[in-house]
């Protein structure tokens, strides 16, 4: 028999086992996951807009051309009034423009692709150090521990925002500092939580049977302590994506972002501090694209970590309701 | 108890110590010419001279690093080559609006996050506690500078109830300094009490759960009575304990309500600095804001050993 036959013998089936490779009887915990998941119905209209979104990112150039105007390019004509002031929503410029005659609609739809990109990319990066560092200070304990956990701390601790700045102001700012700076700051999170979840699971038996049938330090940490994450590091990532796409605007709107000159909605927001007491639309609507865009994975983020954990109170609160109804 | 504090203060020297070899590697060790740097863009060879002189560039990088901690610990912070003035003088002056800034929210944040979790956690799972949870996410999905902003459009430019951008210093005109911190108040406050409203829900639901607050109930004491005098009196240690965290970490961390509003606060100053590219004030904005960093971690530690025995022991 092979280290892996005993193991899976010796080891309760973990909680992340994906359907599909073998015949299961029953449902999986993800399929009882995603069937809580469909029943909440601000989760579902959220999960809608951000497919809807990343349409919009993907299809920005279209949309450009539908609107007729390039991201970059300042109308002179129909984009500023004779006053050099930017014009409101009209026939031209369905959104308005900016103070440079740009087309506002155009540019934040190719500003949901710099959003979008950092935020996900970003915490797809904070996730994975998240996880290494977080499994790692869990499960060798001791001075490893001390160190990393401290490490965290101390992370978590400082004004990032300034970080930000003293790194922008060394090596100026740019889309790809950005991503570094948000996961710089983004994994401490993650991994004092994994952290945590390790320290809980390397007591259990079956790591102890995996143990004592002889596998090493690694292959339990990636055979038997890892998949066990996945369902708390799902709803961890699922946070941190509204986190990340905030993050990336404030530091645009303060000029320690991505490229000033890139269409993002940090960029247009710091624009519009330029011009918005003239002019709402410059700070409104990429504001509402922005709110619209974190809102929507918050309340996706919140109703997965809901349909993830079974004693979650809004399925306490569902039958609690439904008791009443029969009653 | 003399041994915890002893530890606690050590590791905090440590942090600062870590601090200064990261600030001195990001802002010396990875440039070709850090004089170019804390010269300015517009520097003459005369003045370049100088700052390398001064900083003594010339030395090998362990000797440089020496001469930087040297300084540091003497209080000499640099010079700002837009304003041609000294960092610590900067910084001096800027602490006012940003002290004020920061105390006053700190309370707005502190009574509204502590009502707001605790009706939370006392009607929870009511139609009420699901309102408060909404508001709460609503608040964390809005960044700061988009609250900032629209308050400022409605309040201060339509309506003009509010002064829309600056600081008056309250020795000054007290009635003015109210009336200009108001709009930065809320704005910083708004998030803040989001995250104390989580904070003071969760805290008291665990202490709820406790064997004595059973007892409690179970002695007949009033429903009030064990929610107020019992309840929320232990639950409210780590809610403060995180309010003097967060106080030390906003100190050079109100970047962004600053530059709102226009406040001439130390966070304004910084994101100034950046777009002059006067790096000596950036550095000694960082250095202060890990020091206070630092300082308020260690009194929240102190705090929290008087408060909790159980810590002093672990």
């Amino acid at each position: 028999m092979s280290l892996t036959d005993l193991e899976a013998e010796a080891s309760v089936p973990p909680a992340s086992e994906v359907p599909g490779g073998r015949k299961i009887e029953g449902r999986s915990p993800w399929q009882l996951a995603w069937a809580r998941l469909r029943q909440d119905k601000a989760a579902m209209i959220s999960l809608v807009v951000i497919i809807l979104l990343v349409a919009m990112a993907l299809l920005a150039p279209l949309i450009a051309k539908w609107a007729g105007y390039e991201p970059d390019f300042g109308d002179r004509k129909f984009g500023v009034t004779d006053d050099g002031l930017p014009v409101g929503p009209n026939g031209h410029h369905y959104l308005g423009t900016d103070r440079l005659g740009r087309d506002i609609l155009v540019r934040a739809v190719y500003g949901a692709r710099v959003s979008l990109l950092v935020g996900l990319l970003s915490t797809a990066l904070a996730v994975i150090l998240g996880v290494i560092i977080g499994a790692t200070a869990g499960y060798y304990g001791g001075a490893v521990d001390t160190i990393l956990a401290r490490f965290m701390d101390v992370t978590l601790s400082f004004p990032y925002l300034l970080f930000a700045i003293a790194l922008a102001a060394a090596f100026g700012a740019s889309t790809p500092l950005t991503i570094f700076v948000i996961t710089f700051f983004s994994f401490a999170s993650i991994g004092r939580i994994v952290r945590g979840q390790v320290l809980q699971i390397k007591e259990r038996e079956f790591i102890e049977a995996a143990r004592s049938l002889g596998a090493g330090n690694v292959r339990i940490m990636f055979i038997d302590v890892i998949p066990n994450l996945i369902a708390p590091v799902t709803v961890l990532g699922s946070m941190t994506i509204p986190t990340a796409i905030i993050f990336e605007s404030t530091l645009s709107f303060l000029g320690a972002g991505t490229d000033p000159r890139t269409p993002s909605w940090g960029n247009m927001l710091a624009d519009a501090t330029e011009s918005y007491t003239v002019a709402w639309w410059t700070l409104f609507i990429p504001a509402l694209f922005l709110l619209i865009t974190t809102l929507a994975f918050n309340i996706l983020g919140d109703a997965v970590r809901d349909a993830l954990d079974p004693r979650s109170e809004r399925l306490f609160a569902a039958q609690k309701a439904n008791r009443k109804k029969r009653k | 108890m003399f041994r915890f504090l002893i530890r606690r203060i050590l590791f905090g020297v440590l942090v600062l110590w870590i601090v200064t070899l990261g600030v001195f590697i990001l802002f010396f060790a990875t440039s070709k010419d850090p004089a170019a740097r804390f010269a300015g863009k517009s520097a003459t060879p005369a003045t370049l001279a100088l700052v390398r002189h001064r900083l003594g560039l010339d030395d090998p990088l362990p000797v440089q690093y020496w001469h930087f901690v040297a300084r540091l610990l003497r209080g000499d912070l640099g010079y700002s080559f837009a304003t041609q003035s000294p960092v610590t003088t900067m910084i001096k002056g800027a602490l006012p609006a940003s002290l004020s800034l920061i105390l006053g929210a700190a309370v707005l944040w502190l009574a509204a996050g502590i009502v707001a979790g605790v009706i939370s956690a006392t009607r929870a799972r009511t139609l009420l506690d699901r309102g408060i949870t909404l508001t709460v996410l609503v608040g964390i999905s809005m960044p700061a500078f988009i609250v900032g902003l629209t308050l400022s459009y409605v309040l201060a430019v339509k309506l003009q109830i509010f002064p829309q951008t600056g600081f008056i210093p309250i020795q000054d005109n007290p009635v003015q300094w109210f009336q200009h911190l108001i709009l930065p108040w809320i704005t910083l406050a708004l998030l803040q009490s989001a995250i104390y409203t989580r904070l003071t829900r969760g805290s008291l639901l665990d202490v709820l759960g406790e064997d004595y607050i059973r007892t409690a109930r179970a002695k007949g004491l009033p429903e009030r009575r064990v929610i107020y005098r019992h309840g929320l009196r232990s639950a409210l240690t780590p809610v403060v304990t995180q309010a003097g965290v967060d106080i030390g970490v906003l100190i050079g961390g109100t970047l962004v309500t600053e530059t709102v509003f226009g406040l001439q606060g130390i966070g304004q100053m910084t994101v100034q600095s950046l777009t002059n590219g006067d790096l000596p004030v950036i550095m000694g904005v960082v250095l202060i804001a890990a020091f206070f960093v630092v300082l308020g971690n260690l009194a929240v530690d102190i705090a929290y050993s008087f408060l909790d025995p159980r810590v002093r022991l672990s």
